[in-house]
């Protein structure tokens, strides 16, 4: 009869640093990781303006003279940016991690994601609010 | 196969991401009000002083700090993966020790106020 | 690319071809195929194989989206050979193997990893409480059916795990159909297998591996949405962690 057929399976590797740039999909989801870069600094640098805050009125005028250069502006308006693309992706899979079903039927994704949208909203203008911005 | 202990800084990262992506952007647009020159009324020294030397306020602020540092961390962690960075024991550690040094400092300096 | 009175157009196929007995490693042919408006990849596929080249291999059975056999990856997108159509494609379509899985030959790749971890997971019904035929049948509501309904309709055709870029770092994470039909059992109100299933899935190369890219859901044919069942997995997980840890006299 036939021979025994050799098997050699192919493994085709797989970049370890440059597969995202494969898909648009895994970019955008690149994109979305890497706000934490961005998130995490504004985080540090409201640690910063606690620290000033700790330490006296001088220091604190100090901190927020700081936060007027031109580079803490433009980092603000990119760390907006980021925050909002990582607020909004994290707004539209909410719904996959929360489903909430009631009865024989789940919520459609829309209403979960749009209620995030609405208590942003909300939450947004409250603390404006209460800031005194308005 | 053992069960994994990652529950308890997922829980974290969950609660976190879910503040941070409520929060993150009101706050930075503040600051931003404060980087050109209007001062939101509440970030005067007088009236943030006030309100972080209140026992809700210290809670409001600690939380806050405390849900986005170990939250980011986590990602940055799994971002550095994402980048082909193969050391993820080693990249945990480092950022996980950054967030709880964070953590503390925030305890300390509200403790001051 | 030229249509003509009875609806055809020539289409190029670009196929990587592999044979393990000659070959050191893959290469493409390229292939002028004769295809309908209505055909789909598999049709222009088994005309290649029927008219031009027998040598080709490549799985295929039902050409109706429910045996999950022919998937693979075209213009780089993994897909189900039988969903995709012809006419949506312009160009030369590029024709190979399903990513993340070493190609055995041809177009055949090596499925043996997902079938060994969807072993371990346990797929299938658990009874929690002995049952016997007196019992009768088990009861189930529209509602109960809901819980889990979505997760069942899975077809093994791994097209998730060609998507997931995590499993194509980390070949040792279980995977989004794995993980997602122990999910399915886990919900079933029939089960009462979790405590089991959770051994596997609960660990680092279970459900931890999982970063939430969503690309699982994005390609899923039969619209499983693996990625919700993971990030419930992840937050059952997560519940469960802190009951056992603190709340030990809780049941879970």
């Amino acid at each position: 009869m036939g021979e025994k057929m050799s098997r050699r399976p192919y493994v085709r590797e797989v970049s370890r640093t440059a597969w995202f740039f494969k898909r648009p999909r895994y970019m955008r989801y690149m994109a979305r990781e890497v706000t934490c870069i961005f998130i995490g600094i504004y985080t540090m640098i409201l640690l910063v303006g606690l620290a000033r805050l700790s330490q006296g009125q001088a220091e604190y005028e100090g901190f927020l003279a700081a936060l007027r250069q031109p580079a803490s502006i433009v980092f603000h308006l990119l760390a907006l940016a980021f925050a909002l693309y990582n607020s909004f992706t994290w707004f539209n899979v909410a719904p996959k991690a929360l489903p909430i079903q009631v009865g024989d039927q789940h919520w459609p994704d829309s209403v979960v994601a749009g209620g995030h949208y609405v208590v942003w909203v909300a939450l947004s203008l409250f603390i404006l609010f209460w800031a005194g911005v308005f | 196969m053992a069960k994994s202990n990652k529950p308890v800084i997922w829980g974290t990262f969950a609660a976190g991401g879910e503040l941070v992506s409520l929060v993150t952007p009101v706050l930075i647009v503040l600051t931003l009000l404060a980087a050109t020159g209007h001062l939101p009324d509440m970030l005067g020294y007088q009236q943030l002083h006030a309100y972080a030397a209140h026992w809700f306020g210290k809670l409001v602020i600690f939380g806050v700090l405390f849900l986005s540092l170990w939250s980011q961390a986590h990602r940055l962690r799994i971002t550095f993966y994402d980048f082909g960075v193969r050391a993820d024991t080693l990249v945990a550690i480092v950022v996980y020790a950054i967030a709880a040094l964070a953590s503390v400092a925030t305890v300390v300096y509200l403790a001051r106020i | 690319m030229s249509e003509n009175r009875t609806g055809a157009r020539q289409v190029e196929l670009e196929v990587l071809r592999y044979n393990p007995e000659t070959d050191q490693e893959p290469k493409f042919q390229r292939y002028s195929v004769p295809c309908k408006n209505e055909w789909c990849i598999l049709d222009a596929l088994n005309y290649l194989k029927d008219h031009l080249d027998p040598t080709l291999a490549f799985r295929w059975s039902c050409h109706m989206q429910v045996c999950g056999s022919c998937g693979m990856m075209i213009n780089g997108e993994p897909k189900l050979a039988c969903k995709a159509m012809v006419r949506d494609y312009s160009g030369v379509i590029r024709v190979e193997p399903l990513a993340h899985f070493p190609v055995e030959r041809d177009l055949v790749s090596v499925a043996d990893d997902f079938m060994a971890k969807l072993k371990r997971v346990k797929p299938y019904l658990i009874p929690g409480e002995k049952r016997t035929l007196a019992d009768g049948e088990y009861k189930q509501t529209p509602a109960q059916l809901e819980r889990y309904r979505k997760y069942a309709m899975c077809i093994n055709c791994m097209l998730c795990y060609a998507a997931c870029p995590e499993y194509g770092l980390t070949p040792k994470f279980i995977g989004p159909a794995a993980i997602s039909l122990a999910h399915r059992y886990n919900q079933d109100s029939r089960d009462g297998g979790r405590d089991e299933r959770q051994e596997e899935i609960a660990t680092s190369e279970g459900v931890w591996e999982c970063t939430f890219v969503g690309a699982c859901s994005d390609v899923c044919p039969k619209h499983v949405d693996p990625a919700s069942a993971l990030q419930q997995v992840k937050v059952a997980s997560t519940v469960d962690w802190y009951l056992e840890h603190f709340m030990s006299w809780v049941k879970k």
